[in-house]
C-alpha cells in the first residue's frame, strides 16, 4: 500500500493512458453520484414524510363525527352525528388508563375577530388546556389555556406568533391587549407557537366552555383530540394506537347507533397508524433506490473489470518480463489490484463529493411536499465508500488473476 | 553449477505429442561460458526455457547450484529465478516506460532491496555496461545494442549464478553483436556462468565451449579456444 514504487508504476500506466482512465473512473463516478443523490432523497422523502407528521404530537388521535350511511336498528342513513360533552367525558373515564392528554374542540364558525379598528381573518376555535400538548404548541409569550379557565368560562385568548406579528407588529406585547370576538371582549393571555410551522399558526384559542356558552350556546363538539402515553417502541405505540382508535370508536358508534361497519359516521384519525404506513412505504422506496444505485455501480465496476482486463492483455509482456525477474504471482496480483482500487476510489470520492456537494448546496432550497433537506449521513457515506473499496477490489481481481497466470514464455513471445 | 541428467520434454499438440528433447546430459562449471547451437526446432530454446525454470520438465534432474530444481510451484520458481538467473533476451525486454536504471533496478525491487541501494546498484551496473550517462533515458531514446546492454546490466543487478542468454545478438548487427559479446566475455572474465543460445557460428565461436543440439539430443559438447571479441570492436 505504502509501495512508491508501485504507486510510481500506477501513476506511469495512468499517466499512459488518460483518456482510458478518464472514461472508466467516469462510470464508477456517476454510479456514485446516482447512488448518493438516489440515497440523499430518500433521506429527504423521510425527513419530509417526519415533518408532516410533526405538527401535531407523534402518538395523537383525532376523532370526528360525519354522517351516517347505514341504516341501523331503525335508524335512517343520512344521519348527521353530533358529538357532546358527555361523550367526551363518558370516553374520558371509559379509556382513561390509555390516555395521556385529551381535549374537546369547538370550531366557532362565522364569528368575526376585531382588534380595534382592525378586521381580523383567524379561526378560532375552543379547546381546553391540555390541548396545548395535543397539536404540539409551544408558549412563545405568556400561557397557555388552563383548566381554571375552562371551569369559569374566562374569556381569554391565546393567539399564535404569526399572529403577534401580523397584527401587533406595533406594541411591544399582546399580552392584555383586547381581542373582539364577534362582539365580545377576550384578553389575550399568551402567545404559541406550531413546530408544524406558519400554517398550523391561523388559529386564536379560547377555552371550550366560553366557546360553547357564548357562541352557540349547547353542549356541542367538533372534535375530540388525545395523545395516548409513550410507548417503549414504534411498534408497541403503533399497536397501541389501534387499539385506543377502535375502542373510542366502538364507543361512539353505540353512543349514537351507528352501525359497527359504517366507516363515515365516526372517524378516527391517528398519525401513528399513518406513519407506519408511509414508513413501511420509505422503507420500499430506499430500498429500490440503494438497489438503483447498486446496479449503477454494478455497471461501473463492469466498466473497470473490462479496462483493467484490457490493461492486463496489453500489459501482457511486461507482466511476462516481470516474472521473469522474479515477480511472483502475488506480487502481480497485487500490482493490477491496486491500480483498479485506485481508479475506482478516486472516480467513487470525487462522485461521492461531487453529489455531497450538490445535496449539501441544493438540498436546504429544495421545497416539495414530503422532500425536505435531502441530505447523506456520515453513516451512508462511510458506507458508500466501503462499497467502493470492495467494488474495487472485484473490479480489479479477475483481471489481475488472469494477469498472475500469464505464461512467461507465451507472454515473451507476444509481440 | 548446473547439472542435467537425462531431460526430456514433450508437447502435446492435439493428439499429437511432439517430443523435443530426448534426453538431455550435461553439466556446467562455474566460470564457464557455454555456447548452445542449433538450428530452429532443434530444441535449443526448450532447454534454456526449463534451465530458466519458465517451463517444466517432464522426467529427468536439473540440479542448480546444489539446488534440486522440481516440483515449483510458481511463486518457488519466482523466487528461484530472482536468486538466481538473469536472463538476456533476443528482444530485449525492457519495460518501455522506465528510464534504463529502473529497468536495471527491477530484479532488485523483487529481491525487496531498499530504494536508495536499489538505484545505487543500478547505477553501478550500468556503469559496468557503459551506459551511466544514459540511466535516465528511455527505452525508446536507446539503441539496439545499448538496449541489449540495459538487458545485460539488469540481468546482473541481481548478481545470479547464472546468466542465461536467449539470442542475445539476434536482433543486432555484426558490429554492435561483437560489442555486446565483449561485454558478456569481459562479464565472463570476472568470473560470472553464462549460457548463449545461438545459431550464429561466430557467436558461438566467442564462447569456451559449444554444445551442439540436434533433433533433441546433444550431437556435440566440446571446449574451444575463445575468439576474443575486443580484436572486432
Amino acid at each position: 500500500m505504502f509501495d512508491l514504487e508501485r504507486w510510481q508504476e500506477i501513476f506511469d500506466t495512468i499517466r499512459k493512458n488518460k483518456l482510458r482512465t478518464f472514461l472508466t473512473g467516469l462510470s464508477v463516478a456517476s454510479g456514485i453520484f446516482i447512488l448518493v443523490i438516489l440515497l440523499g432523497f430518500g433521506q429527504g422523502m423521510q425527513n419530509g414524510i417526519a415533518k408532516e407528521f410533526e405538527q401535531d404530537a407523534a402518538t395523537s388521535v383525532w376523532v370526528w363525527p360525519g354522517v351516517t350511511t347505514k341504516e341501523y336498528k331503525g335508524m335512517n342513513p343520512g344521519r348527521r352525528i353530533q358529538l357532546r360533552n358527555e361523550n367526551y367525558d363518558f370516553a374520558a373515564v371509559l379509556l382513561a388508563d390509555k390516555i395521556e392528554h385529551k381535549s374537546p374542540r369547538l370550531f366557532v364558525r362565522n364569528s368575526f375577530v376585531n382588534y380595534g379598528k382592525e378586521s381580523l381573518a383567524y379561526n378560532v376555535q375552543g379547546v381546553s388546556a391540555q390541548f396545548q400538548f395535543i397539536e404540539n404548541e409551544f408558549m412563545s409569550q405568556g400561557r397557555f389555556l388552563n383548566q381554571q379557565d375552562v371551569d369559569l368560562k374566562s374569556k381569554v385568548a391565546i393567539i399564535s406568533n404569526k399572529i403577534k406579528r401580523e397584527v401587533f407588529k406595533d406594541i411591544e406585547s399582546p399580552i392584555g391587549e383586547i381581542l373582539d370576538i364577534s362582539g365580545i371582549s377576550f384578553k389575550i393571555v399568551g402567545v404559541y407557537g406550531d413546530i408544524g410551522g406558519e400554517r398550523e399558526e391561523d388559529r386564536i384559542y379560547i377555552p371550550i366552555s366560553t366557546a360553547q356558552q357564548v357562541f352557540n350556546g349547547a353542549d356541542y363538539i367538533n372534535n375530540l383530540a388525545y395523545t395516548l402515553p409513550p410507548a417503549k417502541d414504534f411498534e408497541t405505540a403503533v399497536v397501541q394506537s389501534i387499539q385506543f382508535k377502535n375502542a373510542i370508536k366502538s364507543y361512539l358508534q353505540q353512543a349514537h347507533t351507528v352501525a359497527p361497519d359504517d366507516t363515515s359516521a365516526i372517524q378516527v384519525y391517528n398519525p401513528m397508524e399513518e406513519a407506519k404506513r408511509f414508513y413501511s412505504l420509505m422503507g420500499g422506496i430506499k430500498f429500490f433506490f440503494w438497489f438503483v444505485g447498486v446496479c449503477t455501480i454494478i455497471a461501473g465496476i463492469v466498466g473497470v473489470s473490462n479496462i483493467m482486463l484490457i490493461v492486463v492483455k496489453e500489459r501482457t509482456r511486461e507482466i511476462g518480463i516481470r516474472k521473469a525477474l522474479g515477480a511472483k504471482p502475488w506480487s502481480i496480483v497485487g500490482m493490477i489490484l491496486h491500480e483498479a482500487i485506485f481508479i475506482t476510489a478516486i472516480a467513487g470520492f470525487s462522485g461521492l463529493i461531487l453529489s455531497m456537494g450538490l445535496l449539501e448546496l441544493v438540498g436546504p432550497h429544495i421545497e416539495v411536499d414530503y422532500i425536505l433537506n435531502p441530505s447523506v449521513d456520515f453513516n451512508v457515506a462511510l458506507t458508500t465508500v466501503i462499497v467502493l473499496v470492495v467494488a474495487g477490489a472485484i473490479a480489479g481481481f479477475f483481471p489481475a488473476w488472469r494477469a498472475a497466470r500469464i505464461h512467461v514464455i507465451e507472454a515473451l513471445r507476444d509481440e | 553449477m548446473i547439472q542435467i541428467k537425462d531431460l526430456h520434454k514433450s508437447y502435446k499438440m492435439g493428439k499429437n505429442s511432439l517430443h523435443v528433447l530426448k534426453g538431455i546430459n550435461f553439466n556446467v562449471e562455474e566460470g564457464e561460458l557455454v555456447a548452445i547451437m542449433g538450428s530452429s526446432g532443434s530444441g535449443k530454446s526448450t532447454l534454456l526455457n526449463i534451465l530458466g525454470m519458465l517451463d517444466s520438465s517432464d522426467t529427468g534432474e536439473y540440479i542448480l547450484d546444489n539446488v534440486p530444481i522440481k516440483n515449483l510451484n510458481e511463486t518457488k520458481a519466482a523466487r528461484y529465478r530472482n536468486k538466481f538467473l538473469g536472463f538476456v533476451f533476443q528482444s530485449f525486454n525492457l519495460i518501455n516506460y522506465k528510464s534504463a536504471a529502473e529497468n536495471v533496478a527491477l530484479p532488485l525491487y523483487y529481491q525487496k532491496v531498499p530504494r536508495k541501494e536499489r538505484q545505487e546498484k543500478a547505477l553501478k551496473y550500468l556503469e559496468q555496461v557503459g551506459l551511466k550517462e544514459w540511466a535516465s533515458h528511455l527505452p525508446s531514446e536507446l539503441s539496439g545494442g545499448q538496449k541489449q546492454r540495459v538487458a545485460i546490466a539488469r540481468a546482473l543487478a541481481a548478481e545470479p549464478k547464472v546468466l542465461l542468454a536467449d539470442e542475445p545478438t539476434g536482433a543486432l548487427d555484426s558490429k554492435t553483436s561483437y560489442e555486446v559479446m565483449d561485454l558478456i566475455q569481459k562479464i565472463n572474465d570476472q568470473g560470472n556462468t553464462i549460457l548463449i543460445v545461438t545459431h550464429e557460428p561466430d557467436i558461438a565461436d566467442m564462447c569456451k565451449r559449444i554444445v551442439h543440439l540436434k533433433d533433441g539430443v546433444i550431437i556435440e559438447d566440446k571446449k574451444i579456444e575463445q575468439v576474443r571479441a575486443e580484436q572486432y570492436v
